[in-house]
């Protein structure tokens, strides 16, 4: 436990448990543990699902790549559905966002002290284990997103058609600082919701398993702690499931022209 | 909020992880599977088309077995017919042959009898004969006594 060294009261370890280890100062540092952790679990996926794409057969497929293949059916499908049109990088870009969220969010139904006593007995003074609950790592990946979506209205569009579009919508050219001005809040919107939704979550679900270690004797933990994780597995599919589905949308509406 | 490196860390991050999953995990995973869609759905073909061969050959096969039937039934007839044939050629052979043996029979009968009276003749003529000079003690002119007896003989 964190309390290894001297006795901590409640408050203290709550504090404990919601300090990052950063590296650095100021707005020039990192946070060491989610970086390590998203990295680690997002090597997983990504090798685990190369394994299984250079393994695929056309034959008779092993357990593994029937998993694959049922995750990478079933997102295929959600962007069949929502995308119309050719498109050859949203399928593998939802594809990892739901995995690499979900496992992210996943190490939240690990033990919430389990990760930090591994690293502590590794020497690190904090560790918070789930990505997820960084805004950082929320806002990092909806960054890219939002940076996708511009991407997305300008190969659609054209620079120009991308231009009117901003201009002249929703209410015609005449009103064209009052669109763009709409525009900027709509687009920015996108991000923030995507990021903060996730962050939200996550932030509050890690933060009841710690309020539950830190509050409950520790012969009770295990109802409450049981019956908030079970409810959580619920919660990290649906926000791994929304932040695709959300991003899967915003990138068709930037393909659609007006 | 504490934004700080970590944001563009994470988001270069996804970025990479986005070009390898496109690169080098989504294709050969849909291409597995559609690959195996297609030998899904030729596999289905085929079991339409040997099930329709099936049936096909089905229909070959009773067509076959009637027509066999019906050339059996035409050979058994003809077998009949050919058995009937020669029972009634031989009934007539064998009755024609019964009667040339008859024929022979009787003509062989006929033949003998007619030897047998000749030789009876002879031997009458000579019984008579004997029998003319024991009763007249003496010898008869043999040649007239034989014409007669000739003529007598010839009268039997």
């Amino acid at each position: 436990m964190s309390s290894a060294n001297a006795p901590l009261t409640s408050t203290e370890y709550i504090q404990h448990h919601l300090v990052n280890l950063t590296w650095g100062e100021g707005f020039w540092s990192i946070h060491l543990d989610s970086i390590i952790i998203a990295l680690t679990v997002g090597l997983l996926f990504i090798l685990g699902f190369h394994y299984a794409a250079r393994k695929a057969t056309a034959g008779v497929p092993g357990k593994w790549q029937c998993l694959v293949e049922m995750v990478v059916g079933f997102v295929d499908t959600q962007v069949r559905d929502s995308f119309h049109g050719q498109n050859t990088w949203l399928a593998p870009l939802a594809l990892t966002i739901f995995i690499w969220v979900f496992l992210m969010n996943f190490i939240d139904l690990l033990p919430v002290d389990l990760i930090p006593m591994v690293a502590h007995s590794m020497g690190a003074t904090h560790f918070r284990a789930v990505p997820t609950a960084d805004i950082n790592v929320t806002l990092g990946m909806s960054l890219t997103v939002f940076c996708i979506i511009l991407f997305s209205n300008f190969h659609a569009k054209g620079a120009k058609g991308f231009a009117k579009d901003v201009a002249c919508h929703p209410f015609g050219p005449k009103l064209a600082p009052f669109n763009i001005a709409l525009r900027i809040v709509e687009e920015l919107a996108k991000p923030a919701s995507l990021a903060l939704r996730l962050f939200g979550n996550l932030y509050a679900g890690e933060l009841i398993f710690i309020l539950i270690a830190a509050l409950v004797p520790w012969m009770f933990q295990w109802t409450l702690g049981g019956i908030w994780a079970i409810f959580h597995i619920l919660v990290i599919t649906l926000q791994a499931f929304i932040f695709m589905m959300l991003t899967i949308v915003y990138i068709s509406m930037a393909h659609e022209h007006h | 909020m504490n934004l700080n490196l970590t944001l563009f860390g994470q988001a270069i991050t996804f970025g990479i992880f986005i070009w390898f999953t496109m690169k080098f995990v989504w294709p050969p995973i849909m291409q597995a599977i559609s690959q195996r869609q297609k030998t899904i759905a030729d596999g289905l073909a085929a079991a339409a088309q040997g099930e329709a061969s099936l049936e096909h050959a089905q229909k070959a096969v009773h067509d076959e077995l009637a027509a066999a039937r019906k050339r059996a039934a035409e050979i058994i007839d003809a077998a009949s017919k050919r058995a009937e044939q020669m029972v009634s050629h031989a009934a007539v052979a064998a009755q024609t042959e019964g009667q040339r043996l008859l024929e022979q029979a009787q003509q062989q009968i006929a033949q003998e009898v007619e030897q047998a009276r000749e030789k009876l003749q002879k031997e009458m003529t000579h019984i008579a004969i004997a029998g003319a000079e024991k009763l007249l003690g003496r010898s008869i002119d043999e040649k007239v006594q034989r014409e007669l007896l000739d003529k007598f003989a010839e009268g039997i």
